[in-house]
């Protein structure tokens, strides 16, 4: 009986030791949740979402203050994503935060730009440059499309453009939307 | 031959349809009006453009310079008139365009001036630029710049070079003629690799159905006298061209999931290829001409030798297509695609054309649900379980379908062929896999975007940071100079009992009057504008209300009013 008892204990005080131990040794830096989350979002820091950037957005979600379904440019598969990160119910797309729409970057017009650098400081990811009163341009690699340094511009002189599909980002369609006797059609009449 | 050939898992035996287009030798192409040449032509980096509309080019002139780490060269078919460096529709299913340059040529077809290369007394790195420069590619199919895989490894050297012969997809015959006719050729092409290589020993697959292929190949063998080259029959099983699978059935090497065949001393190369290179190397021309097929709905199946660029339509014309003709395929029945138009140019990678009609390949019966029958496993040359690829590609489930090796996939096409559903399954492993790779671009660019906010926000905290620094730097230098100024000038009533609290407020009081006598000097500096050619009337006017203003300052400037007492 006794032995038993003592035997238990002991097994307990071993694992808790061990548990505390382990707590200790393996603790992980940082919230490991919200990198999760933010390695989900698309980064296009345009707080829509009614955070200052994704990473706020993240830690919201992560600490249950925000639905996952407010971020307009990760669009539903986003939300698929982090409903089925965080075990939730998906949703659509909230309204009141914006459409999903198709992925476009900021375009100068150089003739019309006055050099303000009013868009260089809104740009939340440095792809504007330009220096003052010099005619200001946008590395298209690195726009996200956010869409934040439109407003600021005094002369309205930036505009979205959707991306061109090109053959390196082609995509081969779902096999049930062939589009290929479509484009032939047209080759006949050519023809 | 006495070799030991193994066997490699699944395959088909598809009808091969060889024989309509190896009757007749290879032809020659009257040249066309017109030749569009695409600047992106090879796996890489596109190559930027050197020529302009306008600008008078010869046959052989580079007009596509590599551009990046991997990139190949592109030339111009035949001298002639720069019309235009444009985008043009590319033999692709997509439909897109890509930059191209269009030649009016001048029927003369004058090559410019030919470097050639002692490959023997050349350095390997200078050999493999030659090559790039050349434009030099796979012409198997999969266009991979030749140079690039033109390094020996590790080791410094290769065990074995395969050579590719095998052309297992029906129609084709394009590699069948080569071997034919340019046995001699494509063995120093060969020979040349073997150089570069190092190899210990070159394989040449062939399949059994194309014995004279193979008597030809073995007869040039024999005149060079050289050891250690071995054209080898294989048994014909599609797809036994497949680089994995002729390396197994060769050398019995079985190079496993996610693996390359340079980690096993084996590399391949395609008897086209190695063409080419005899081309590039002995006679300095670069690659602007390749052999294609012309099979399928036509009166006169054929092979020709064709200039790169030349329109589809113009060299089909040659085999006279029937009538109900409604279709172009580049490639072969199993792996080919649709072209989106009949005018398309031939590109380095246009093995074959193959043309269609409906009567010949009528629409496939509607796609039925998957039984699990486990048909396309037992087909899969590459080992894999297409029937959960293909779930997991229809729900698309990627991250699973990657984990089933998706990418090992060779979209030979072996599955849809057997499968008693008539899925097309290739056509849903090539959504899968360009979904990954858009993804894998979407998440880079989140990862870039990740981090220069990052250093946005950074810098923005630094210059606050630094701004406040430059603020507290400069309040301390002014207080430390009136402190200075305090020191020397007598202190009135300093008191002995209370020296340390006033200070900090005569300080205080003395920095107040710094400011505000700078303020006034300042005001004083300021002048007013428009003073200086006034009438009297206006003089006397402004007087008249500086004398008012003296008045009205005089009482607030007076301490103590005494409404305040
Ligand atoms: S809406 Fe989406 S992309 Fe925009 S800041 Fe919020 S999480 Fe980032
Ligand atoms: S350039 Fe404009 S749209 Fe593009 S990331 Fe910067 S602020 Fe956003
Ligand atoms: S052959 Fe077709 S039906 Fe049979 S398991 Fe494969 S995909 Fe399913
Ligand atoms: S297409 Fe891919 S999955 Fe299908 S048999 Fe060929 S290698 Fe296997």
């Amino acid at each position: 009986m006794f032995t038993a008892l003592f035997v238990m204990t002991g097994i307990a005080l071993v694992l808790g030791a061990g548990l505390g131990f382990a707590s200790i040794k393996f603790k992980v830096e940082g919230d490991p949740l919200v990198d999760k989350i933010d390695a989900i979002l698309p980064q296009t820091q345009c707080g829509q979402c009614g955070f200052p950037g994704c990473r706020p957005y993240a830690t919201a979600i992560a600490g249950g203050e925000a639905e996952i379904n407010q971020c307009p440019p990760g669009g539903e598969e986003g939300i698929r994503k982090l409903a089925d990160l965080l075990g939730r119910e998906f949703k659509p797309l909230s309204e009141e935060h914006g459409v999903e729409k198709p992925k476009s970057v900021a375009i100068i017009d150089e003739n019309t730009c006055i050099g303000c650098t009013l868009c260089i400081q809104a740009c939340p990811v440095d792809a504007i440059v330009g220096a003052a009163k010099q005619m200001h341009t946008i590395v298209a690699s690195e726009c996200t499309g956010c869409e934040l340094c439109l407003a600021p511009c005094p002369v309205d002189c930036i505009t979205m453009e959707p991306i061109a599909e090109t053959v390196d980002t082609w995509k081969w369609r779902y096999p049930v939307f062939q589009i290929a006797p479509a484009a032939l059609d047209t080759a006949r009449q050519e023809a | 031959m006495l070799r030991k050939l193994f066997k490699f898992h699944g395959g088909v035996k598809p009808q091969t349809n060889k024989e309509q287009s190896t009757t007749a030798p290879i032809a020659a192409v009257p040249l066309p009006d017109r030749l569009v040449i695409p600047l992106h032509q090879a796996v890489g980096g596109h190559p930027r453009p050197l020529v302009q509309p306008g600008d008078r080019v010869f046959k052989g002139q580079r007009i596509g310079g590599a551009d990046g780490s991997l990139s190949s060269a592109v030339h111009a078919s035949t001298s002639g008139l720069v019309r235009a460096v444009a985008p043009a529709v590319m033999p692709h299913t997509s439909g897109l365009t890509t930059l191209s340059v269009i030649i009016e040529p001048d029927g003369e077809d004058r090559w410019g001036e030919l470097d050639k290369v002692n490959y023997r007394s050349t350095p390997p790195d200078e050999l493999r630029d030659f090559l790039r420069d050349a434009g030099v590619v796979g012409l198997g199919g999969a266009v991979f710049p030749s140079y690039a895989k033109l390094k020996p490894g590790k080791e410094g050297k290769l065990k074995t070079l395969v050579i590719n012969g095998a052309e297992c997809e029906p129609f084709i015959t394009c590699d069948d003629m080569l071997m034919r006719e340019r046995a001699g050729d494509m063995l120093k092409g060969i020979l040349a690799m073997r150089h570069m290589l190092q190899a210990e020993e070159v394989l040449i697959g062939i399949e059994d159905n194309k014995p004279q292929a193979v008597a030809a190949v073995q007869a040039a063998i024999a005149a060079s006298g050289q050891s250690g080259i071995e054209a080898v029959a294989i048994p014909t099983r599609y797809p036994a061209g497949g680089a994995k699978q002729l390396i197994r059935v060769l050398t019995g090497i079985e190079v496993p999931h996610g693996r390359r065949s340079t980690d096993f001393g084996v590399q391949c190369f395609n008897v086209g290829t190695a063409y080419s290179i005899y081309e590039a190397l002995e006679l300095g021309r670069p690659l602007i001409s390749r052999l294609v097929t012309v099979a399928g709905n036509v009166n006169a199946p054929r092979n020709y030798d064709v200039l790169i660029g030349t329109p589809m339509d113009h060299l089909v014309r040659l085999a006279g297509p029937r009538a109900d003709t409604d279709r172009y395929i580049m490639g072969g029945p199993m792996m080919g695609v649709r072209m989106p138009a009949f005018d398309v140019p031939v590109v380095k990678a246009t093995n074959c054309i193959l043309v269609g009609s409906e009567a010949m390949f009528p629409a496939p019966a509607p796609e039925m649900p998957c039984i699990r029958c486990g048909e396309c496993a037992k087909a899969c040359p590459a080992d894999l379980a297409p029937f959960e690829l293909y779930w997991f590609s229809r729900s698309k489930n990627f991250g699973k379908a990657q984990e089933y090796h998706l990418f090992d996939c060779i979209e030979c096409g072996c599955c849809s062929f057997v499968c008693p559903s008539h899925i097309p399954l290739v056509d849903y492993y090539r959504f899968s896999k360009s979904e990954i790779w858009a993804r894998e671009r979407e998440k880079e660019a989140a990862d870039a975007a990740r981090d220069r906010f990052e250093f946005k926000n950074h810098r923005q905290e630094r210059e606050k940071l630094e701004k406040a620094e430059k603020l507290a730097a400069k309040a301390a230098a002014t207080r430390e100079k009136v402190a200075a100024d305090g020191a020397t000038a007598p202190a009135p009533g300093s008191d002995a009992a209370t020296p340390a609290k006033p200070a900090p407020d005569a300080a205080k009081r003395a920095l107040i009057e710094a400011a505000m006598e700078k303020a006034r000097q300042q005001k004083a500096q300021a002048a007013p504008k428009n003073t200086d050619q006034l009438s009297p009337d206006v003089q006397a006017e402004i007087a008249d209300i500086e004398a008012r203003r003296e008045i009205v300052a005089k009482p607030a400037a007076s301490p103590l009013p005494p409404q305040d007492a």
